[in-house]
């Protein structure tokens, strides 16, 4: 068995943007519990991490959009958004190209996989790693849901591509992690950026903790974009990451902080056989 | 009009020929007198009325330097002049005059 780690976490640009327009105090108890999950993460000493990503354009687009992909690059770049305005300096990130393909090799057993031998990160990897490997000394392998452009795939199959990512993972003697990130409800990128439904929050984190498939996968996505927005879609990364770990959730961190447009979350999961 | 935002917002070099030549750029994209207008122009309110993805947007006015508040602000603008969003998964739900997370 070689899933050493999973977790998830919340990945909004104003995360590391716009901290200057955010309480410093709450700021400090999210970035630490944020950073605290990186340290977790170093102390399990992975050889790589894989981050289950729902990107925004930085490179599939609705002339050829996959609903999955993973990337197959020695290393990749970001960020794509101005580093400033993301408060992330732009840098080289490691990864592994005979470990994806041998990861992709084995998960295309059940699940169509796009592979991408080139991948700008933006915002949605940037800001995970800029807590979790600040250093950017780990190398990643990016993995993406298509949460943006509809028709998206059913939960089921994210579900499935949990599975199929456990079972490629298991396969390979390196010590990999994985890590889940996206929004619950969010409306972002819309003038109600920082609207947040910490109630459907709160409901899916303990159907998340409770590693409970049935409901996790009942969700429809008219009632997802009504009750959490378009945001909500990216449900689907954490899904994907429940599956793959099989075990129970613990919520180091969960609190709206509106500015940052999103309810912040930094949670991990157990590993089971 | 999302084609070419996806160009820009990736591709630095897209980039430079935009800020030295806007026209030129953008007649290599299939657009109606409306969208070149809005997007000649910069007029977030109108691009975000007609429809483009939110997150195309957001960073397209990085790009342009506005700020968070400013940008927010226009969005709404847009609304309250041109009237609701017209396509896609990124209409408003929220009041012209709500400032959700007080900007």
């Amino acid at each position: 068995m070689s899933l050493v780690f999973a977790g998830i976490c919340s990945h909004a640009p104003g995360i590391t943007g716009r901290t200057h327009l955010a309480d410093p105090l709450i700021t400090k108890e999210f970035h630490d519990a944020y950073r605290g999950m990186g340290e977790e993460l170093a102390a399990v000493k992975p050889d790589a991490l894989i981050v289950v990503a729902a990107e925004h354009f930085g490179n599939f687009f609705m002339n050829n959009m996959p609903s999955f992909a993973v990337g197959m690059a020695d290393s990749y770049q970001g960020p794509i958004e101005d580093p400033q305005w993301l408060g992330i300096p732009r840098t080289t990130i490691p990864g592994d190209a005979p470990l994806s393909l041998r990861l992709i090799r084995e998960m295309m057993q059940t699940v169509d996989l796009a592979y991408a031998e080139e991948w700008k990160f933006d915002h949605g990897i940037m800001v995970p790693l800029s807590f979790l490997t600040p250093r950017y000394d780990l190398p990643v392998i990016p993995m993406n849901i298509n949460c943006q452009g509809p028709p998206l795939a059913p939960l089921h199959r994210a579900w499935a591509l949990g599975e199929a990512l456990r079972r490629a993972v298991d396969s390979v003697p390196e010590r990999i992690a994985v890590v889940g990130t996206g929004g619950i409800s969010h409306w972002p990128a819309t003038p109600d950026s920082g609207k947040v439904n910490e109630e459907w929050d709160r409901e899916f984190l303990r159907r998340w903790q409770a590693n409970n498939k049935p409901a996790m996968l009942s969700y429809t996505d008219e009632a997802t974009y009504r009750d959490a927005g378009q945001g909500g879609f990216e449900i689907r990364t954490f899904i994907s990451v429940a599956a793959a770990a099989r075990g129970r959730g613990q919520v180091q961190f969960y609190r709206p902080i509106p500015i940052f447009a999103v309810g912040c979350t930094v949670a991990t999961m157990s590993i089971e056989a | 009009m999302q084609k070419f935002l996806f160009d820009l917002n990736r591709d630095r070099a897209v980039q430079q020929e935009f800020r030295a030549d806007r026209p030129a750029v953008l007649n290599r994209y299939d657009l109606s007198a409306e969208e070149r207008g809005a997007l000649e122009t910069g007029d977030i309110g109108l691009i975000y009325v007609l429809g483009v993805n939110g997150q195309l947007l957001m960073h397209y006015a990085a790009l342009l330097g506005m700020p968070w508040a400013d940008y927010i602000a226009a969005m709404r603008a847009g609304v309250s002049r041109h009237g609701p969003v017209r396509a896609g998964v990124y209409a408003m739900t929220t009041g012209v005059d709500e400032k959700v997370a007080n900007v």
